[in-house]
């Protein structure tokens, strides 16, 4: 009793992250009609760069929202990760290799993610006012660490992480002659992160278990879900994903500053309800939220491309936001 | 009684959902000055009676009468302006505010800047309290009071509209004997006030002990409207049931017990839940577990699925100890648990028809490396809808979109496909329509022919004596009454459930009045 093969448009019509896909589209479509020169390489390479750091958190951040939690603190954390390896390396009493120095810091970010998510999952604390605490108190501990002073000159093999250009190609005269100066590292690992997670949010046992979690945590539970356990992984890997964004970003700047990374985590939640997911819980995906960063990260070149005025560029997020919901709304309506 | 026109009446009154008929042709009349109680078993149509004098449903046909005039409710509010009003089983009173601030929720007195006057509210709060004879102080928060405190405060707040009508939805279930005197001596005093009370219970003795008249429904149709001089307790059970019963339950499988139990509780003990119980079911067998509304069953159900906690005694499976403290560790014993709360503790409203059914589980649909074989998955939905008959034209459908039978059909189906060794099913029909019901009672059936046991926890007699092939019956917390095919009657286990009779040598007499 085999199926009729769903029809391309009605398997198009079932993907989720349609709606974002055509706002993107749209968006970059209209950008292009009035200036091909937006799609050049150059531009999307632009923005790729600024986005990547939201993109790492938005990983983390989208399972969490899939599950019915979120995470306020994941922009602190990112600085204090950043600035716990800094200070580690160029402390004159410490100087530790930055491997280590990385390690550790990806480490803080696992610690305070794992804390989170006991206080909510064990204790049962609301994830709002659980990570809105880490999240001050991440902020505190890196101007207590710090003293207030970012670091700077780490050591090249910790600055090539965020630097470092891969999959540089040069082709011949023969071929017309020329190079493709290659990628920069922060974007290769934003990329793969992202293509990682969403097949694993998207086909992994572990990690869908979070869309039953997120659609009815009593019924989840009762169909033997370990459902503590999920939610505490969850934080925990939200706050090494915002570590390791702080990490790069550090590494990219050769420098780690005390207020880096401040008010990324709503930046990260618009951006990844744009893409789909819910505060409620029970839907979204890695992709769309990606796609919810690409766009709310052209806007800004995308302003500056049209000459409107750097003023108007929270209000179009805003409107993007309250725009995107509005069409799920009219999307479930029907 | 008063010659002029009743204070509520009702003639003709109909009500369809979908393919069933709820209510049919339902005339009713409820004088000022008198309790009018209304009765029937589970599914009879009292709650669709309430919810459309209540204006929060629309009948399809007949018509509602208020003080003598027409009336049509479009709204709750409708119904509220025109004096009716109706408490439901759910409170609705607020823990944190005082039970001034409960009994006039906007209404309450503010001055010229719209603050609320607090020597003003108390002073009106006082008065209302003191003119029901009710001895609650104005300021305590509700959040400290018993439960049949905040029961009072509920009435007394819809009271506070002064309304003509009041309608009571199952108001002592959760409420203990000395709580229920109270209560009723509220409800003598409505009736001397002069106010129409309807009393919706299925606990005949407080009926026959508080209503002047009463209706009895059956099947969404009304059997009869009688004075309390003129029935007994019995022949008001009569009239509740009175029907055949082994229509949808399909053939007994006559269940040969052989070997050892499937499952063997021994004192299984829950304090201030149930206990000590010690109950056994055979493999092939279905076993009902009878009982009043909050006697233990849910608790008792989900304690052997390992869904709560703190449990004495010993659980056996086939002849095994074992000590399931999750559902997960549960499921993996070969355990299925159908909650009886469907949409609240059952399924994922906003997923799939196939995600739903691969709930529990998931595992199964995984290959090696923890992937999710989502065309596995798929063919499974398939196979489940075809054998439940889940009528969806697409397992990708979003569940919450089906009808309340078939949502139940998948359910039941997500936990079957597991291929349990012992289901415990709570409820399993609660507010589905007889088709889907007679399907489901099918599977039921089939599942115990191939060799599982069945646990049935129903408060729905007929389906306990269709379906059952023992009956187990549970009064607060305690097994009273364990009876055969044979032996089980809706009298006795009415009789058992209500501790009408004298206790069973089975259980001891320190039995507490409540949860």
């Amino acid at each position: 009793m085999n199926p009729p093969p769903a029809s391309l448009l009605r398997q198009l019509s079932r993907l989720s992250e349609l709606r974002i896909l055509l706002l993107v589209a749209g968006f970059w479509l209209g950008l292009w009609l009035y200036d091909p020169a937006f799609l050049a390489p150059a531009t999307i390479n632009t923005v790729l760069l600024y986005l990547f750091g939201y993109a790492i958190m938005a990983c983390g951040m989208t399972v969490l929202l899939v599950s019915g939690g979120f995470d306020l603190s994941v922009g602190s954390v990112s600085a204090l990760a950043a600035m716990v390896a800094g200070v580690l390396m160029r402390d004159p009493a410490l100087h530790v290799a930055w491997p280590l120095a990385l390690a550790v810091g990806l480490g803080v970010g696992a610690a305070i993610g794992t804390a989170n998510g006991l206080f909510i999952a064990r204790l049962g604390i609301n994830p709002f006012i659980t990570t809105l605490g880490t999240m001050l108190l991440a902020r505190g501990l890196t101007y207590i660490v710090s003293g207030g002073v970012g670091r700077s000159g780490f050591a090249p093999g910790f600055c090539w992480l965020g630097q470092g250009r891969v999959l540089a190609v040069h082709w011949p005269g023969w071929l017309g002659g020329g190079q493709w100066t290659g990628v920069q590292m922060p974007i290769v690992v934003s990329l793969l992160l992202v293509v990682v997670a969403d097949v694993l949010l998207r086909k992994h046992r572990f990690f869908r278990q979070n869309y039953y979690l997120g659609g009815n945590e009593q019924a989840a539970w009762l169909s033997g879900i370990a459902v503590n356990r999920l939610k505490v992984f969850n934080y925990a890997l939200s706050g090494t994903l915002a570590a390791l964004a702080g990490l790069l970003f550090c590494a990219r700047l050769d420098a780690a500053i005390p207020t880096a990374g401040e008010g990324d985590e709503l930046k990260v939640i618009t951006a990844v309800i744009v893409g789909g997911a819910s505060l409620s819980g029970g839907k979204g995906t890695v992709l769309g939220a990606f796609l919810g960063c690409l766009l709310l990260a052209t806007i800004r070149p995308a302003i500056s491309f049209l000459n409107i005025g750097d003023h108007w560029e929270k209000a179009l997020v805003g409107f993007i936001l309250l725009t995107a919901v509005l069409l799920d709304r009219v999307g479930k309506r029907r | 009684m008063s010659a002029a026109a009743p204070a509520l009446a009702v003639r003709g009154l109909g009500k369809r959902f979908g393919g069933i008929q709820a209510l049919e042709g339902v005339d009713l009349e409820v004088l000022s000055g008198e309790v009018h109680a209304l009765v029937g078993e589970n599914g009879a149509g009292k709650s669709t009676l309430i919810n459309l004098l209540a204006g929060t449903l629309q009948p399809d046909a007949g018509q509602i009468l208020v003080g003598g005039r027409p009336v049509r409710f479009r709204h709750a509010r409708d119904a509220a302006a025109a004096g009716v009003a109706a408490v439901y089983q759910e409170l609705s009173v607020i823990d944190s505010l005082s039970v001034a601030e409960n009994l006039l929720p906007n209404r309450q007195p503010v001055n010229r800047w719209h603050f609320i006057r607090g020597t003003e509210l108390r002073r009106q709060a006082e008065q209302i309290l003191a003119s029901f004879g009710v001895g609650l102080s104005p300021d305590t928060l509700v959040g400290q009071l018993a439960l049949a405190e905040r029961q009072v405060v509920e009435i007394l707040k819809c009271l506070a509209a002064q309304p003509k009508v009041l309608l009571l939805d199952e108001p002592t279930s959760s409420l203990t004997q000395r709580e229920k005197e109270a209560l009723f001596g509220l409800i003598r005093h409505l009736r001397a006030l002069g106010k129409g009370v309807v009393y919706i219970s299925h606990h005949l003795p407080e009926v026959l002990a508080l209503a002047d008249r009463m209706t009895v429904l059956r099947d969404g149709r009304r059997v009869t409207t009688c004075a309390r001089a003129e029935v007994t307790e019995a022949a008001l059970a009569r009239l509740m049931v009175g029907r055949e019963l082994h229509s949808v339950f399909g053939k007994r499988g006559g269940a040969e017990r052989g070997g050892r139990p499937r499952l063997q509780a021994a004192g299984l003990t829950r304090p201030g839940a149930f206990g000590p119980v010690s109950l056994e079911v055979w493999p092939g067998e279905i076993v009902g577990l009878a009982g009043l509304v909050g006697a233990g069953r849910t608790a008792l159900g989900r304690a052997l699925f390992g869904a709560e906690p703190a449990l004495e005694g010993e659980i056996r499976l086939d002849g095994v100890s074992v000590n399931p403290r999750t559902p997960r560790e549960a499921i993996e014993l070969g355990i299925a648990y159908v909650t009886e709360d469907r949409k609240g503790q059952g399924l994922f409203l906003d997923q799939s028809i196939a995600h739903n059914l691969a709930a529990p589980g998931l595992g199964r649909f995984c290959g090696r490396w923890g992937f999710v074989r989502d065309g596995q998955m798929e063919q499974h939905a398939r196979a489940c809808r075809e054998r439940s008959r889940i009528v969806a034209p697409d397992v990708h459908q979003t569940i919450g979109r089906l009808s309340g039978g078939n949502q139940q059909k998948v359910l039941l189906a997500a936990w079957i496909g597991l291929g349990p060794r012992l289901l415990i099913a709570d409820e399993p029909t609660r507010g589905v329509d007889i088709g889907a019901r007679s399907e489901i009672y099918g599977q039921l059936r089939g599942l115990a022919k191939e060799g599982a046991a069945v646990l049935l926890i129903s408060s729905d007699l007929p389906e306990i004596l269709g379906l059952a092939d023992r009956v187990l019956v549970m009064r607060a917390g305690r097994l009273v009454a364990r009876l055969t095919g044979a032996e089980a009657t809706e009298q006795r286990i009415i009789a058992a459930a209500l501790g009408a009779e004298s206790p069973p040598a089975t259980a001891t007499n320190d039995t507490p009045d409540t949860e």
